[in-house]
């Protein structure tokens, strides 16, 4: 009976094999399958149970949290957002079933603090469960929550405001705005509004055509390129024949030789056409892609709610050698798209003497014992113009608001300067029909001598130009910045 | 006096303390993980279970000084793992299972003390085989009879609940071991071949068809595949080193599939275990939930585990099971959990371990029914640990098994150290004769 005892432990040994064979099976060669099976709870309640870091403004006020629930093993955390709607954008959401969005989303890595894979493992064997570190932001909550009630009195839109010399973002406000908390329960009502679309950020999705304010990259491009002076003066007839079809100047107003200033101060169309066409194609769409325009800006959010600026056919990015009107994209029409946080990088590029930083939201990241552990480093995108044509612009700009088109950003006791525009987008669908067909816009900088902060402020489906609905927005924002910064 | 100077009981008390040193730690994991009395509360447990193992240790040294010296240690790691284990999952479960570890120490003492002479089993084997058969009918019986999940497992008489299964198995292999010690002689030399099949003589087959009734009728009465799977499977192993005709096995196996594809077809909750261990993405928050969730478990394991204590069992803050019945049925998969591949190959190897020591008492032994006996009983033994962890694992349909020694429950536990207490009875004797 021996032989057969001992086969009958060879079977054993074989089906104990197997075990073994079907557990390595699970546990290691299909477990990332497995992880993704819609019917496995488990990877979504292990994030629960990390403690998100939280996101703070500039000054401390917290953004965003995560509150526990519970003890022990069961113990999870989840999100709330104390300020409610006011950071809905650019802060967005970041929950458990219904997934994340925008600066939660960008730096989900930091906020669940798996950064460094060594430390990780450090604090598994310490027993340690992790925690995730705290980010601060550069947000001026003041600042932020005056950019999002001038937006409310005057319409939807978006307001972006940069420190020009770091990049630093210190507003990003897009209205209508979303209550991040309100997103585990009407996430659905949300992507179902497509009237109002409150989950899209404004400030750096919504492209818009830019109107006169895109006068400025011309402008630059005139001057940096040299083929103009702040001296050089040509007439402006109205209207001119361009790509036969009439161009008009606002009251269909002639003008007699004139120079930078006086064209961009009165914003006349036909003077910046015909910039653009002694231009040409190549060098206007070259400085528009130092401006950064074509690339998807800089900035510390996804690249997928980021979009591009530049001259759009349907969904495609036009460049040179493509047929385009480059007078009227001289002077901001044809299919011109831009967000409002391309043209305040426009802004904050002349007003940091031509050098544009890239702008970012974040500024440090702190770990949960209190250390500074990553510091923003503020770096140059690209320089695309030089320091002389930034002050012959800054003057032109001046001009527009000391005694032209934007007066109403005008800011009593500080030198400012800014463009406005206001694009007509007739047959608008997005607004719905009526009159309110306007994209008025107003970008600028102050103090125009040593600049503080870039703003661009727009305002969609208005019946109102770019100085009634934009300049006061613009004003407002950079009164409440310049207070806090003065003192 | 012999008994002081046993060589194989000096093994076996070395064995013993890093069994209690490694109970001692796995508590202090436990302990660690939830913050709570890390203190010294894990080495008084750890001294609590050296004490009652040592008791155990002293006892078998009087009386069967030259048993198997590794038996013992391996069950009580066995034991010592699932206390933790258990313990990990709830406290107060944790305490039942001490007390029926004690229970069982006492039940294995009483069966060491009885059974001295364990030949008389001989003469009383339809009466146990009567007895096996009443366990397991029992379930079904009016009054004391208890549904589980849709089988017929469990017996209540009054306060007392078991599972009358995990006698049975002991009941059915000490019949067989009898009944084939007898008649193995007349099979082999009646067997004659029919078509070029060797079959049994058709006299002797009778009560060997009785058995594979029981096991059918285990199917639709109890309705448990699993314990039906185990005594048949063990009944062919024994038929198999009986007889050494591997012909049997083949007709029994094909005998017993055949059964089981009739009544899984036609009696509805064995159907439906074979369905969902098929297709358990069908119904993944219905049927399917238990067998998928145990697997779910093991993919969170990896190679190293999440360590004592981290793993989900119920979703948290909520008494809701993320892993069903995980201190019965599904303890393996928390265990690869919290463990890994590496824990769960630990525990596969001890279940190995152990096996290869019961069948080395059935190599050693020298009379047939000894043989017969101490290899049932490892089988019986090792076919259970393969059938739970096989179902948690997709290798078979899962089914309510539990895992010997590990899994929470008072019968298997007590059982089981029955079953240990006969191989160990075997082994004394036939060591001493060995050494004679």
């Amino acid at each position: 009976m021996n032989r057969q005892i001992v086969k009958l432990f060879g079977l054993i040994v074989v089906l104990f094999a197997v075990l073994i064979g079907f557990t390595s099976y699970w546990a290691v060669f299909d477990a990332k399958a497995l992880k993704g099976k819609e019917a496995n709870a488990r990877p979504l309640l292990e994030q629960q149970q990390i403690r998100r870091g939280r996101i703070l403004a500039a000054d401390g006020t917290v953004l965003a949290k995560s509150v526990a629930k519970g003890h022990g093993a069961g113990r999870r955390y989840s999100r709330r957002y104390p300020q409610g709607s006011l950071y809905g954008h650019p802060i967005g959401y970041s929950f458990v079933r219904q997934g994340d969005s925008e600066f939660e989303k960008f730096h989900n890595d930091e906020l669940v603090g798996s950064e460094s894979e060594f430390g990780s493992i450090l604090e598994q064997l310490s027993g340690r469960s992790q925690e995730g570190d705290d980010i601060v932001t550069n947000i001026d909550p003041a600042a932020q929550q005056v950019a999002m009630s001038s937006l409310q009195e005057q319409g939807f839109g978006a307001v972006v405001a940069i420190e020009p010399a770091s990049g630093r973002v210190e507003v990003l406000a897009s209205n209508p705005p979303y209550d991040p908390n309100r997103v585990p329960y009407e996430l659905e009502k949300f992507n179902l509004n497509t009237l109002e679309r409150p989950l899209f950020d404004r400030a750096t999705q919504g492209t818009y055509p830019p109107g006169s304010t895109f006068k400025v990259v011309t402008a630059a491009a005139g001057l940096d390129s040299g083929l103009i002076t702040p001296q050089t003066a040509f007439a402006a007839p109205s209207p001119l024949e361009v790509e036969a079809q009439p161009l008009e100047n606002d009251f269909n107003e002639s003008f007699p030789p004139i120079s930078l200033d006086t064209a961009l101060t009165s914003s006349v169309n036909t003077w910046f056409a015909q910039l653009g066409q002694k231009l040409g194609e190549s060098t206007l769409f070259e400085y528009m892609d130092r401006f950064g325009f074509n690339s998807t800006p800089a900035i510390d959010l996804p690249s997928d709610q980021v979009y591009k600026s530049g001259v759009y056919d349907e969904e495609e990015l036009l460049g040179p050698g493509d047929p385009v009107d480059i007078a009227r994209v001289a002077m901001g029409q044809e299919r011109l798209a831009v967000t409002p946080l391309q043209m305040a990088e426009v802004a904050a590029a002349v007003a940091n003497g031509g050098k544009l930083m890239k702008p970012q939201i974040w500024s440090r990241v702190i770990d949960p014992d209190g250390r500074v552990t990553k510091r923003l480093d503020p770096s140059e995108y690209s320089r695309p113009i030089d320091g002389q044509t930034a002050e012959e612009l800054t003057t032109a700009m001046q001009g527009v608001v000391s005694e032209g088109t934007g007066t109403n950003a005008a800011i009593p006791g500080v030198q400012v300067a800014g463009k406005t525009g206001t694009a007509e987008t007739p047959g608008n669908e997005s607004c719905g029909g009526g009159e309110a067909e306007n994209q008025a816009w107003f970008i600028g900088f102050a103090p125009a001598e040593d600049p503080q902060v870039a703003i661009a402020a727009t305002v969609e489906c208005t019946e109102r130009f770019g100085n009634d609905a934009a300049a006061p927005i613009f004003k407002a924002v950079a009164e409440s910045i310049l207070a806090s910064e003065g003192s | 006096m012999n008994a002081l100077r046993s060589p194989a009981r000096n093994r076996e008390l070395l064995a013993l303390i890093p069994v209690a040193l490694l109970l001692s730690a796995g508590f202090a994991a436990v302990f660690a993980q939830e913050n709570a009395r890390l203190g010294n509360l894990s080495l008084v447990y750890g001294a609590y279970f050296l004490a009652v193992c040592l008791a155990t240790h002293a006892y078998l040294r009087m009386r069967l000084p030259d048993a198997d010296p590794y038996l013992f240690p391996l069950v009580a790691l066995l034991t010592a793992f699932g206390l933790v284990m258990v313990y990990r999952i709830d406290e107060s479960l944790a305490r039942d299972q001490a007390n029926w570890f004690v229970l069982g120490l006492v039940l294995f003492a009483l069966t060491i003390h009885f059974l001295r002479d364990y030949d008389v089993l001989e003469r009383y084997r339809y009466t146990i085989a009567g007895a096996g058969l009443l366990l397991l009918l029992a379930p079904r019986l009016p009054g004391i009879g208890q549904q589980v999940n849709g089988a017929y497992l469990g017996v209540k008489l009054g306060p007392l609940a078991f599972q009358p299964a995990e006698f049975s198995k002991i009941c059915l292999v000490v019949f067989l071991a009898s009944y084939l010690r007898e008649h193995r002689e007349v099979l082999i030399v009646g067997a004659r071949r029919v078509l070029g099949v060797t079959l049994p003589p058709l006299k002797h087959l009778g009560p060997l068809l009785v058995v594979w009734g029981a096991s059918m009728l285990m199917l639709v009465f109890i309705r448990d595949l699993g314990s039906s799977l185990m005594f048949f499977a063990a009944f062919l192993a024994l038929l198999y080193v009986a007889t050494g005709r591997f012909s049997f096995v083949v007709i029994g196996m094909a005998l017993f599939l055949l059964g089981a594809w009739f009544f899984a077809s036609t009696v509805p909750h064995v159907h439906d275990r074979v369905e969902i261990w098929l297709n358990p993405y069908n119904e993944p928050a219905g049927n399917g939930y238990q067998i998928l969730q145990s697997i779910f478990a093991q993919a969170d394991g990896g190679l190293f585990g999440k360590g004592f204590g981290q793993a989900l069992i119920d979703f948290p803050g909520t008494h809701r099971a993320l892993l069903p019945a995980a201190q019965t049925d599904t303890i393996y998969s928390l265990i690869v959990n919290e463990l890994g591949l590496f824990g769960a190959c630990g525990v596969i190897l001890t279940y190995l371990l152990v096996s290869a020591r019961g069948f080395k008492i059935a190599l050693l032994a020298d009379d047939g029914f000894s043989k017969l006996l101490a290899t049932g009983l490892t089988a019986v033994f090792a076919i259970q640990a393969f059938v739970i962890v096989g179902g948690v694992t997709r290798v078979i349909p899962l089914t309510g098994v539990t895992l010997p020694f590990i899994s929470y429950g008072g019968s298997s536990i007590v059982a089981n150290f029955v079953l240990l207490a006969l191989l160990l009875l075997i082994s004394d004797r036939a060591r001493r004769e060995a050494a004679r």
